[in-house]
């Protein structure tokens, strides 16, 4: 069968032999900088901003929930299972839904969504970066289908890097089968190389910092 | 005596909209390049290149025990891994699997791979419905064309060919403003994203220890390809594997840079099987088509098999003097560019287009721009020696090998050298200090008549170097 | 098998911005290059100029022919080998090897191993040598740690960057430093920098349309500067720039460094 020709022919070709083991790789290469948490939110702020982003401070979690209600007015939200916006009194604004668990139903709503909010697992300060997880709490298509997302994150969450996310997370697999890293909006430029946003994604992006 | 590729060289050159277009936007490209990598933005670059090219290598040298263990650690995740020596068994597994399923309609994110086994038009033949979604190909689906550029699909495209694609096409209002035009495909496609059976995507990177598939884009329709279709099915190259999700720190940081100048891409995603038990959505099938198509062809000579490093950046494409003048579709195969230029003839054989890996001045500016320092320019030199092997075995070209062999033995004694050299001059036109348009038609034949076809040539001068040292 | 100088590209072997003499004798070898031999040989004597005005004495060995690049370049490696030993046996015993062109040098340097990978005889022979083959602009900064020549030459220029000695040798300010003594000179940069010009060898005649838009491209970012002189270090770019030019009906003439630097 087709697997072990083709093994058999990478081993043909590098003179290595079945269960022949492999010596160790180069070592890992990560280098996490000594950055305060100020910089960081300000580097943080400064690369989000510039894909066009939003980021909105919010001294504790109810001001943040003042925060999103503010921005989605009347619009048709939905929001994840996240505990950290059950926190921040988001789930429970009259136009969010939110505790849903079906795929379907989930679906249906999100397409006709004007905003999707999350929580974030991380932030990567220093690309503008929000890491997130898929879990009972986080449902991957809320900061997908709408054309809004709104990530609702406490600073503590806030890293330098990929180096210190790839630190503390060295294999994602281990916590969930899928995780996303999103940079600012969708875009494109593939006609004419003329940048337009919100492509498939969202094409708007609010990062709010809490703490 | 020009071959299919060097008419469409001579087209190309001829296009001036084209050459405008193609040298633009590989320009900016280069340019965003060039921002992100810089000394005080990204200080230990060359490090990191230095770093991923032994990552590369120790990967792909022991290519069978990382291709083992990812197999492992998918199907631990409740993925499924089936090795595939060619297009026909991929898309005899797509097919099978759709009819076992009852699945009709598939959206495909951009990949390579899938281009170089053609599986659209397999699947398309069989009744399904496969939906390119990245918007440059899906327009190029609509126009039935192949990519241009790696990274950029539809570079060759104007917002007026566009127009008129998609009102050919899909019966959408003639509409020549680029956001309207992404409107329209993003409401098409959105439907067939909502509605679809089956997720098909490439990768960038295979992750052994993790059993997962790293996915880099930017507009989302990966995300979504991957996310609401119930199966979701990885059609990867055997050699994109890596060996820890750690050393994703090393390679993230100069895909996107090198590619668009972006410090990331928009979106990267890690996905390692299917939904687990308690996450909401996902999909409930996870399936990784390792594909070979030749490329265990490229293991064996350890000078070419740098080949199987790249990671589809396009920054080559983008740095290269040629591929910026003769664009992405005067290239044989799917991979264009001098990545392109070193695939193809290892994939195809040479003798599918003998005179490609001639086709550049070794110029090495892919070789200082590549992220994982694939030295292109000695894969192109020894490639040309291959040439030149096939053309003696088949007896051709027999007047260039007996001219190199002159060469050699000329340039072993030098008295005969030096006899020649006047030997020539004195039959050259001498003009004066000018330089010299045309000569005596005798010798007006081969590479002189090309030669003289673009520019002058410089008058033979009276006496040669060392003629006038002697005189000193 | 340890190559003497391994190709990074870019390749910082060298740093062209160390300057400092280096513990030498006075003598060097020219090695001229057939190109210049043949067809430029004002440039080989301007070298000579400059390097006799610099105390330096000069030895020319005559059995000189070529490096062997136009064979190794266009797939023929055997007889790029053949002639590259005749090259190693010329100038095994000259102390310093000074070299009008980047390419030709870069051949040396670099490919001389490959060709003799499997000879380790010859691989010694060539890491050793290799060390004392030096691009012009180079030898100056480098080795004679000169940068004002006493050149003389009032006009406006621009620099081509050869695409091996930008790449291969790393070359990029030594050149510029020498020029910017040129008393009299103004030395302007074209945007864009380091493009190739199209040459390459056999390529300028297997794809002679490409390679004629590539000069083509290469000659409007010169005429942009509004410079009369293109300055290189290699005579392949400079005839396939001066080519173009010719044919274009332009005035501007292409100089090697050394013919700049010889200018009194």
């Amino acid at each position: 069968m087709s697997r072990n020709a083709i093994l058999d022919a990478v081993r043909a070709a590098l003179g290595r032999s079945e269960k022949e083991p492999a010596p160790d790789p180069p070592p890992v290469r990560l280098r996490i900088p000594d950055v305060s948490l100020e910089s960081r939110i300000a580097s943080m702020t400064t690369s989000v901003e510039a894909l066009a982003g939003r980021v909105l401070r919010a001294p504790t979690p109810q001001h943040a929930g003042r925060l999103v209600r503010e921005r989605i007015a009347n619009q048709n939200a939905v929001a994840s299972n996240s505990p950290y916006l059950d926190e921040c009194g988001i789930r429970g604004l009259p136009n969010v839904h939110s505790g849903i668990t079906k795929p379907d139903e989930l679906q249906k709503l999100c397409a006709a969504a004007d905003v999707g909010i999350t929580g974030v697992d991380y932030a990567l300060a220093d690309t503008g970066t929000l890491v997130v997880l898929s879990s009972p709490y986080e449902a991957r298509m809320i900061s997908l289908l709408p054309p809004a997302h709104l990530a609702v994150m406490a600073c503590s969450r806030l890293l330098t890097g990929l180096d210190e996310l790839f630190t503390l997370l060295p294999d994602p697999a281990v916590a969930s089968s899928s995780m996303v890293f999103i940079t600012g909006p969708s875009r494109t430029a593939d006609i004419e190389q003329i940048l337009v946003r919100g492509v498939h994604g969202p094409g708007e992006i609010v990062v709010i910092l809490v703490g | 005596m020009a071959g299919a590729f060097e008419q469409k060289i001579h087209e190309t050159l001829a296009d001036t909209r084209l050459q405008q277009a193609v040298y633009t936007a590989t320009g900016r490209l280069k340019d965003s390049r060039l921002a992100v990598i810089a000394p005080h933005v990204l200080p230990d670059y060359q490090e990191l290149r230095a770093h991923a090219h032994l990552l590369k290598r120790h990967t792909v040298d022991h290519l069978d025990h990382y291709l083992e263990k990812f197999q492992r650690n998918v199907e631990s995740r409740g993925g499924q891994v089936v090795f595939c020596n060619d297009g026909a068994e991929v898309s005899d597994f797509v097919l099978a699997l759709a009819k076992k399923r009852g699945a009709r309609l598939i959206v495909k994110s951009k990949s390579m791979t899938t281009e170089e086994v053609d599986l659209n038009e397999h699947l398309e033949h069989h009744g399904l419905e496969s939906v390119e979604t990245d918007l440059g190909e899906y327009i190029l689906q609509l126009a039935h064309e192949r990519p241009y550029h790696i990274v950029a699909p539809a570079l060759h495209k104007t917002r007026y060919d566009v127009a008129e694609i998609l009102t050919r096409r899909l019966n959408a209002p003639h509409e020549t403003k680029i956001e309207k035009q992404t409107a329209i495909a993003r409401a098409v496609l959105r439907q067939k994203f909502l509605a679809a059976d089956i997720g098909i995507s490439g990768a960038n990177f295979l992750v052994a220890d993790s059993g997962a598939v790293v996915l880099v884009e930017n507009e989302g329709n990966a995300r979504l390809a991957t996310t609401l279709p119930k199966i979701h099915i990885v059609v990867a190259g055997i050699e994109k594997v890596i060996p820890r999700a750690q050393d994703l720190a090393v390679f993230l940081k100069l895909l996107a840079r090198s590619a668009t100048g972006q410090l990331l891409s928009v979106y990267t995603s890690f996905l390692s099987g299917p939904r687990r038990a308690g996450e909401i959505d996902g999909p409930d099938e996870f399936y990784v088509l390792l594909l070979d198509n030749g490329r265990t062809k490229l293991l064996p000579d350890s000078a070419k098999r740098q080949s199987l490093y790249c990671i589809r950046c396009g920054a080559c494409l983008n740095a290269c003097p040629v591929y910026r003048k003769i664009g992405g579709h005067s290239f044989p195969w799917v991979y264009s560019g001098p990545i392109g230029a070193i695939l193809t003839p290892q994939f195809m054989g040479v003798s599918r287009e003998p005179s490609l890996p001639f086709a550049s001045s070794l110029c090495g500016a892919c070789a200082e721009v590549c992220p994982v320092k694939i030295d292109i320019p000695s894969v192109l030199v020894a490639l040309r020696a291959d040439v030149h092997q096939n053309e003696a075995r088949q007896k051709r070209n027999r007047v260039e090998k007996l001219a190199f062999r002159l060469f050699r033995w000329l340039m072993q004694h030098p008295r005969a050298y030096e006899w020649a050299g006047r030997l020539a001059a004195s039959l050259a036109n001498s003009a004066d200090g000018g330089w010299m348009r045309r000569v005596p038609v005798p010798l007006n034949v081969g590479p002189v008549r090309a030669w003289l076809s673009q520019r002058d040539l410089p008058p033979p001068p009276s006496r040669s170097f060392r003629q006038l040292w002697r005189q000193r | 098998m340890r190559r003497a100088f391994p190709r990074i590209w870019p390749n910082v072997w060298v740093r062209d911005d160390e300057g400092g003499r280096l513990d030498m004798s006075q003598r060097v070898s020219l090695f001229v290059t057939c190109m210049v031999d043949q067809l430029f040989p004002k440039i080989g004597l301007a070298m000579v100029e400059v390097l006799e005005r610099l105390g330096f004495s000069i030895d020319f060995p005559e059995a000189q022919t070529c490096c062997g690049q136009p064979a190794f370049n266009s797939g023929y490696p055997d007889e790029a080998r053949a002639v590259a030993r005749h090259f190693l046996d010329v100038f095994e015993a000259s102390e310093a090897i000074v070299v009008p062109s980047g390419s030709c040098t870069a051949m040396i340097i670099h490919h001389f191993a490959e060709l003799f990978e499997r000879d380790p005889t010859a691989l010694a022979r060539v890491e050793q040598l290799s060390e004392r083959v030096w691009e012009f602009s180079q030898f100056l900064t480098v080795v004679a740690g000169a940068e004002d020549v006493g050149a003389h030459l009032e006009d406006v220029a621009t620099f081509h960057d050869g695409c091996h000695a930008l790449r291969e040798l790393g070359i990029q300010s030594a050149a510029r430093r020498l020029l910017r003594h040129v008393r009299g000179l103004e030395l302007r940069e074209m945007e864009p920098a380091g493009e190739c010009c199209g040459f390459g060898g056999t390529f300028s005649v297997k794809f002679a349309e490409l390679s004629g838009a590539m000069a083509r491209t290469k000659i409007e970012a010169i005429v942009r500067t509004g410079a009369n002189i293109v300055v290189s270090l290699d005579p392949s770019c400079l005839m396939q720039i001066q080519g173009v030019l010719s044919r274009a009906g332009l005035k501007i003439r292409g100089l090697h460094l050394a013919e700049v630097l010889a200018s009194r």
